[in-house]
This record gives C-alpha cells, structure tokens and sequence, in this order.
C-alpha cells in the first residue's frame, strides 16, 4: 500500500500546525464560527447535534494494521471507545473537543493519516473499489489513480471553494463495486480495442434529493491524460455549476441542465487548451506510484483444507459464514474475507476500540497487516490464506465480526441520522438494529438471498437509499418519524433508481412494512432470482398490494 | 480599505470609477467590463487603467485587450464563491497578463496562500494582520501537490528531479 515519503509527511504535519493555529485563534476569538466552519471543515471537523464530529479519511478504504490500532487509540483517547466507518471508506468520531482536535490530528498524522477534505466543497476523499488489488475479474488497481487523483487533489488551491462538494469513484474492474455511476466523477477502466487500458469517464451521478445516474462524456481516456480531464471538469463546474441553490449546487444538475452532449463539448473545450501540459502523467510518475501498489508476498498453498471440508459439515456456522462473507481471490489458496460490522441488534458501521485493535492482529497473523473499509461499512482483510479461514472465523466469532451476512438482508447500510446528525429528519440506528433483530434466523436471511437495504435519515441521501434494493428514507410528518421506501434501486454496473412505493410508513410499521415487502419477493420469486431481479420482472404492484392492502 | 501587496500594506492609488462618473485626466482609475465595452475612448486614454470584472464574465472574451490593463480586479462576492481562482489562474497561465491580479470582496486571510498560487498579488483585506497573515500564509506550507503558474515546483516534479523516494 502506499506509504509517505519525506514530502508527504512534511505537508501533513505542516498542515496540523495551520489548524492548530486555526483552533487557537477560534478559540481567542480571533475568528467568528462562520469563518472557521470552513476552515474546521476542510480539517474533517463538523458540529454535530451534541459535540464536534471528526471525519477522517481513509483514502480508498485501504488501512494498514498500525493505523486501524491508530484508529482505535483515538476512539479510546477522544470519543467514547467507538467509531463508526461510513458508506465513503472514512471514519468518523462524534464525541469529540474542540480543543483536543489539534493533538487528535496530530496523533493521525504520525501514522500518515488526516481529515483533510472530508467535507467542505472541494474534492472529497476519492473512493474506490474494496476489493481494489484482490478481485478475480480486476484489470488494474484502482488505487494507483486513486493516489494519483488524491495527491493532485490536496489543498487544490483552484477547486477549494466550489459550488458543491465533489466525489470521485475509480473501478479498476467491470463488476462495479465502487458505485462509480452515482458519482460526481465515476472513473472506470477499461480495455480499448487496442488492447490498451484507459478510463470511461462518467460525470453527473450523484444521490442527494435528487438523484442521477451520471453520463459517460468520453467513453476511453488514455492514462497520462487523468488529472488534465479532471482539471478541465472541474474547472467547468467551478465556472459553471450553479450557486444560486444550494439544492441545485452538485454538478449532476449542471449535467441534467445543459445537458451531456454540452457538457461533453465544454469539457472537451477547455481539456483542448490544457492536454499534454504541466498536468501529462509521466510514465516514471505513474510507475512509482504503481510500484506502491505491488502485491504483497504469497505463498503458495495447499489445494485442499481438510479443516475447511470438516467444519463446513460440521458448524452451520462456518458454512454460510464460508458462503457470504468469504470471497474468490485472485491468487490461488487466497480469500478476501468481509468483517460484518452489521451484528444482530447493533448500530451498523460501528467497531470499538478493542474490536479494531484486535482486527489490526489479525490482518498481522493473516493478511500480510491490510484491512479494506467498504461504502458498504464492513471492514474486509483482503489476502487471507485459505488455510487460515478456520481460526480466523473463530476469532472473529468471539469478536462478533463473523456474522454471516455479507450482501444479505440484514447487511444494511444507513446514515448516522437522527441520533447524531443535524441535518436528520428521523432516525436510522434504530430501525437498523430492529431490522436486524427481525431478521435474526441466519437460515432464513440465506433463503432470502442477496438484498441490498439502504437508509438515509434525510433527503442528503448519506445511506443511498435510492439505490438501495429496498431503500428507507426517513422523513418528518408534523414532528413524527417516517420512512418512505423505495424499491428497485442499485448502484452496480446495472445501476437504477428506486421508485417510490407508496405512502411513507410509521417507524413503528416499518419493521413489517420492510418484512412484507420480502415475503412478497419470496412469494413471487423464480428460481434464481435474487430480490432486485424479481423486482424488475414483476414491478412495483405486487408489492404495493400486498403492503397497502390492509390501510 | 488596506492593501496587501507583495506582503507589505501600501497606498492605494487606484480609484473605482462608477460607470457614470466623468473620465478624470491621468488618474490610475478601474473601470467595469460594461464601461470598458461601452466606451471606446477608455482605450486611447494616457493615465494607468484597470478593470474589475464579476466572476461571472469569462476573461477568455478579453484575451485579445488585456495589454490595455496595468491591474485586474477579481471579486468574492463571498469566500465561499470560488470562480475567481478560475478567473485568475486563466489571466495568468493562459493569457499571459502580467499586470497586478488584485482580489476584492471576502478576502479571508486564511485563503491569501489559494489565491497567490492561483495568480493573485494583491489583496484588499477588511480586517485582521495582512502583512502577518501573509507571512503565515507563505510560510506554513513547503510541500505543494499541484502544478500551477506560481512558479513553485510541485511534489511531482521534485520527487523526478531528486530521484527515487526519500
């Protein structure tokens, strides 16, 4: 993975100074709250409903073993022993002062990590693929241009004050696990006729209260030329995207607007006039960072693991645990395993410190010290000898990471909301932990199948509920909590908007609202079909029967 | 108000020009894009000329009158509003203006660091220490990811030149 060299560390530790002095001043009331709100934010720190949350960055979700037990020092020495990994590969903290913030980002930066642009509107953390490096059908890793993208980004001295904040995915592979089509800037690579490998660019996607599937502006884009077609959108958008809206700020509606042909023209325009300059990408650049990205030492391995065959029979546990949470890897006798931070009854995303200084022990024991975050807020060790499999599951059973739910019902994922947030019209923790309450009989969550649910506290869309198969979304009716669900949504390579079911439920009707919904599936579903592909077959009616019929 | 120039305050000896206020003689005056597009004379004019544009009117559209402006003014309307680093990196990089690139507006001292590598080489500044701020600002940060025409080499390139990896 990629580690600093002098020049990084040099910025990142002259960067804690700057906010130090920021903080310092702020407190002397040098600075008003509206001046330092920009300045904490592009620092990762937010004022939340009850304190100060810190958000940092895990730049494409990859962390090494010493900055996860990072990570849970901080949980231990700032908040409250908890963090909460969000649908964006960070973290964030939510108990945190103000005046231990500077020590906190220090702490960060010794082992290379910080919150810079983990909010405000500049270029967001880039996002990509968790199974960057791992995945059987990958082309590239991601993560390379991912870097590449990350380093042009920072402290981005024209695109710090944009509209809107801005979001970049890569996929490096053709199954999209990066949902790079409701972004921004989605960035897929791909093979040309020619053999060579290159990026499509998608521009406009994005969530929110309104959301859009993006648009390919230029189908192949050869590699030297990333960062001056990215500089050449943005300084489109910059020029261009809408600030008279708040609502109507994010570059999907300067999309939707002048339309993709027109986009596609002023970018074209204005990459004419920068292409092949101070931004080209030497081939020495991108080689260095790659070698950055090189895979780490594999043995070879036994074929077979008698453990394996014996305890699959044996522990119906281990079988459906071996099922869903444990992955095909590229190289022969590896798997990439997912951590289920989604137990039975418990805040999705969340790990306490104990939990994340012990999963830093295991990836040292057996996966050569990586650990993935996903958008799906699971943790995930992504090079794990097969024969290891056995005593890593008992591990992670005693921990309760070893739920076997990975892209299952009970897999869901949701915003902070209420509980927290600021912006929230109703809560998303609790409904989660009932969900998984209801759900608790793993056999019947395996006869369910693959079924995404995603919940967002409000319209800002933090949990992707439009692309969730089912999506929850919560909303305030005369100071009650409510949940309009939506169906059919997906942020894969067949990505889709949910549809709107019907009248939002209660939160007291929800649980059975999202549970007649799944009997309706089970009773309407062909042989093979998952959730979403019964969904598209028979549409939204008998579903709507079946949830609305008694009201 | 206070003008941060090259990291000292000095005079000010411009003067904003309304669009209906008489042409004085050789006075260094700014005048707006409408008055310099209304009023042909302005080109002939013997006394040092500037011109102040919104963020909103493309500066491509002037790249051919530039050479008539000894000072550029660029505007945030509020610091949050951003088209003026765009303004000003175009004037600079692309069209070659070597005049002053003043910036007007909500000019925080934090954003002094942006706004001089994108071009920009005074500043009217409310309130606050300019010449302090500036010497933070310049000072605070030695490592910089991005090329931009401020002359300073980016992370990129030094790590080519230097060879290898520290």
């Amino acid at each position: 993975m990629y580690r600093y060299d002098e020049y990084d560390r040099t910025f990142v530790a002259e960067r804690v100074a700057q906010f130090r002095d920021q903080v310092r001043r702020r407190l002397a009331g040098e600075l008003t709250e509206d001046e330092f709100r920009a300045l904490r934010l592009m620092n990762g720190l937010y004022l939340q409903l009850h304190a100060y949350m810190l958000r940092v960055a895990i730049p494409y979700g990859t962390l090494s073993s010493r900055q996860l037990r990072m990570l849970a020092h901080i949980a231990r020495r700032y908040d409250r022993g908890f963090g909460h990994f969000t649908t964006r590969q960070n973290i964030q903290y939510n108990w945190i002062k103000l005046d231990e913030a500077p020590d906190l980002l220090a702490d960060l930066a010794a082992v290379e990590m910080h919150g810079l642009q983990t909010s405000g509107n500049c270029i967001r953390n880039v996002t990509a693929d968790h199974w960057a490096g791992v995945a059987p059908d990958e082309i590239e890793d991601p993560r390379i241009w991912c870097e590449i993208i990350r380093q042009w980004s920072t402290l981005h001295p024209e695109f710090s004050f944009l509209p809107r904040k801005f979001k970049v995915a890569v996929t490096g592979a053709p199954n999209d696990r990066a949902a790079v089509k409701v972004h921004d800037i989605g960035i897929r690579m791909h093979r040309n006729e020619a053999g060579e490998v290159g990026f499509e660019i998608i521009v406009g996607g994005g969530l929110g209260r309104t959301p859009m599937i993006g648009k390919t502006i230029r189908p192949f884009l050869p590699k030297r030329h990333l960062l001056s077609y990215l500089e050449a959108i943005l300084r489109v958008y910059n020029e261009f995207g809408r600030r008279d809206n708040l609502f109507k700020s994010r570059i999907k509606i300067l999309v939707h607007e002048i339309g993709a042909a027109e986009m596609t023209r002023r970018v074209e325009e204005e990459w004419a006039l920068i292409r092949g300059g101070a931004l080209d990408l030497p081939i020495e650049t991108i080689a260095a960072i790659a070698a950055q990205f090189t895979p780490p030492p594999y043995a070879s391995q036994p074929e077979g693991v008698a453990e394996i065959d014996a305890l699959r029979f044996g522990e119906p546990g281990f079988a459906r645990w071996l099922k869903t949470n444990v992955a095909a890897h590229r190289e022969p006798g590896y798997a990439i395993v997912t951590l289920s931070l989604k137990p039975e009854g418990g805040p999705p995303g969340d790990a306490s410190a104990a939990q994340m200084d012990a999963v830093a022990d295991l990836a040292d024991r057996h996966s050569f010290g990586e650990i993935r975050v996903t958008h799906e807020q699971n943790l995930i060790l992504p090079d794990v000898p097969r024969v290891a499999l056995p005593a890593l599951w008992r591990a992670l059973t005693a921990l309760n990471l070893a739920t076997p739910n990975a892209g299952k019902v009970t897999d869901l994922i949701c915003c902070p909301g209420l509980d927290y947030c600021s912006l929230a019209n109703a809560r998303s923790i609790p409904v989660s932990q009932r969900l998984t309450l209801r759900f608790n009989d793993l056999a019947r969550v395996h006869d369910i199948g693959d079924l995404k649910i995603k919940m967002s506290g409000c319209i800002n869309a933090c949990g992707h509920h439009h692309v969730g198969h089912i999506g929850l979304l919560g909303v305030d009716k005369g100071g009650e909590e409510f949940y309009q669900i939506t169906l059919g949504g997906s942020a894969e390579s067949d990505a889709s908007l949910g549809a709107i079911l019907g009248p939002a439920v209660s939160s007291a009707a929800v649980v059975d609202a999202v549970e007649t919904i799944v009997d309706t599936y089970l009773a309407e579903r062909r042989t093979g079909e998952r959730f979403l592909d019964t969904y598209r077959r028979v549409g939204a009616e008998p579903f709507k029967e079946r949830l609305y019929a008694a009201a | 108000m206070p003008l941060l120039k090259n990291g000292a305050v000095i005079d000010d000896k411009w003067r904003r020009l309304a669009d209906e206020d008489p042409l004085p003689g050789t006075d260094a005056v700014i005048v707006t894009l409408a008055r310099w597009r209304a009023d042909r004379a302005l080109a002939g004019r013997l006394g040092p000329l500037g011109l102040a544009l919104k963020n909103s009117e493309p500066v491509q559209a002037l790249a051919e009158e530039l050479h008539y402006f000894e000072l550029v003014v660029l505007e945030f309307p509020k610091f949050t509003d951003g088209r003026a680093y765009s303004q000003a990196r175009l004037l600079r990089e692309r069209h070659g203006f070597r005049g002053e690139l003043r910036a007007t507006g909500q000019v925080l001292l934090d954003q002094l660091l942006f706004m001089q590598r994108c071009g920009f080489d005074a500043f009217e500044i409310a309130k606050g220490q300019p010449v302090e701020a500036w010497r933070k600002a310049t000072a605070s940060f030695s490592v910089f990811y991005q090329p931009t025409g401020d002359g300073r080499e980016a992370v990129d390139s030094l790590r080519r030149v230097l060879g290898g990896r520290a």
